[in-house]
């Protein structure tokens, strides 16, 4: 049986989409059958930056009405034959996504991966209920800034309310903080919530710290997912969060300011 | 700047420490907001309907606590009358 994995935030625009892609296809690389569900229904973005857009046929909409079935909607990723998309629909509204219809498409997806990853559309309107409603796990997209943590507090609220889990006093989600674009060099300054500051506002269990790095905007420009970058900060620190959300013991990196030399240091720059 | 900076032992009080005390507060008062029944701010409204047929109150006069306690939970009304009875209508 797949585990289900949420990736939500509340607040838009702090890389719920990369972290998706990054970890469906950083699970896959680790041999790990994985499918990542595109949630965000009439704004779909997950195969651009799968880089499969121009691949996509049916949608998970399609497959809810049982107008395809998964086979025919499933794009199955050309650099990792473990990772497989379905994407959202780009003409529907989100009501088009039923608890029934969701759910039936999860079960009949359970029996065939490890790991199901549902991207999440910001906000908490129905798109988001509907994408944490059967999660097992919750991995929560956080920006060290003011609104994104209020926000990440409360998505929390409402994934231990209002999920299936919760409706059926089952053992709840197991919820995750992933911080992005996190900058050690300001939060040095005493110019960025620290690491430390948002885990004690949040307290949460820490799955990762995604650096700020260039290489997310290069990734998502060619459709790469940025985990692929072995060179890039981000791209290991994402690696690092595959690893860690499977078990292995990886001390984080990034979080401080990397030396400069005694020179440099001295006159500054 | 550089040389500057070296020497500086303390540096001044970034604005990340005001943006974290800001959050501390608002997270505390909105998760105390959370496990509340959705009829309270209705329940509110009524009692002050019902208190102003009889008594001129304010319309903050009425206070609803609601509290989670481990097996129970708590409503509590706090009604603030005016001083004098010439508040009577």
């Amino acid at each position: 049986m797949a585990r289900i994995i949420v990736i939500t935030s509340g607040k838009g625009g702090v890389g719920k989409t990369t972290t998706s892609a990054a970890l469906a296809m950083g699970l896959a690389q680790r041999g790990h059958r994985t499918v990542v569900i595109d949630f965000d229904v009439g704004l779909r973005n997950l195969d651009l930056i799968m880089g499969c857009e121009r691949r996509v046929v049916y949608d998970f909409v399609n497959v809810i009405n049982q107008e395809a079935n998964l086979n025919q909607a499933l794009i199955r990723d050309k650099r990792c034959d473990n990772l497989y998309v379905l994407p959202a629909s780009q003409t529907r509204d989100k009501d088009a996504l039923t608890k029934e219809g969701v759910g039936r498409v999860l079960e009949e997806l359970a029996h065939g991966y490890d790991f199901i990853i549902c991207d999440s559309p910001a906000g908490i309107e129905h798109g988001a209920t509907m994408a944490m409603y059967y999660a097992d796990d919750a991995i929560v997209v956080t920006n060290p800034e003011v609104s994104s943590v209020r926000d990440s507090d409360r998505m929390l609220g409402i994934l231990s309310s209002k999920s299936r889990r919760a409706e059926s006093n089952e053992e709840p989600i197991r919820e995750f903080l992933l911080l992005t674009r996190y900058d050690p060099a300001r939060v040095e300054k005493g110019e960025m919530l620290s690491v430390g500051d948002v885990q004690e506002i949040l307290s949460l269990t820490l799955l990762g710290v995604i650096p700020e790095s260039k290489s997310v905007l290069t990734a998502s420009n060619s459709g790469v997912p940025v985990v692929l970058d072995r060179e890039s900060d981000a791209g290991k620190a994402y690696a690092d969060t595959v690893a860690r959300y499977l078990g292995d013991d990886v001390p984080h990196r990034f979080l401080q300011v990397e030396k400069k030399g005694f020179l440099r240091r001295f006159f500054g720059g | 700047m550089g040389l500057l900076d070296y020497f500086r032992s303390s540096r001044p009080k970034g604005s990340a420490s005001v943006a974290k005390e800001r959050l501390q507060i608002l997270v505390a008062h909105d998760r105390t907001q959370r496990g509340r029944p959705s009829y309270l701010p209705q329940l509110q409204q009524e009692i002050l309907e019902v208190i102003r047929k009889y008594v001129e109150v304010d319309m903050n006069a009425v206070s609803v606590k609601y509290e989670q306690e481990d097996s129970h939970e708590v409503l509590e009304l706090n009604i603030v009358l005016p001083d004098t009875a010439q508040g009577r209508i």
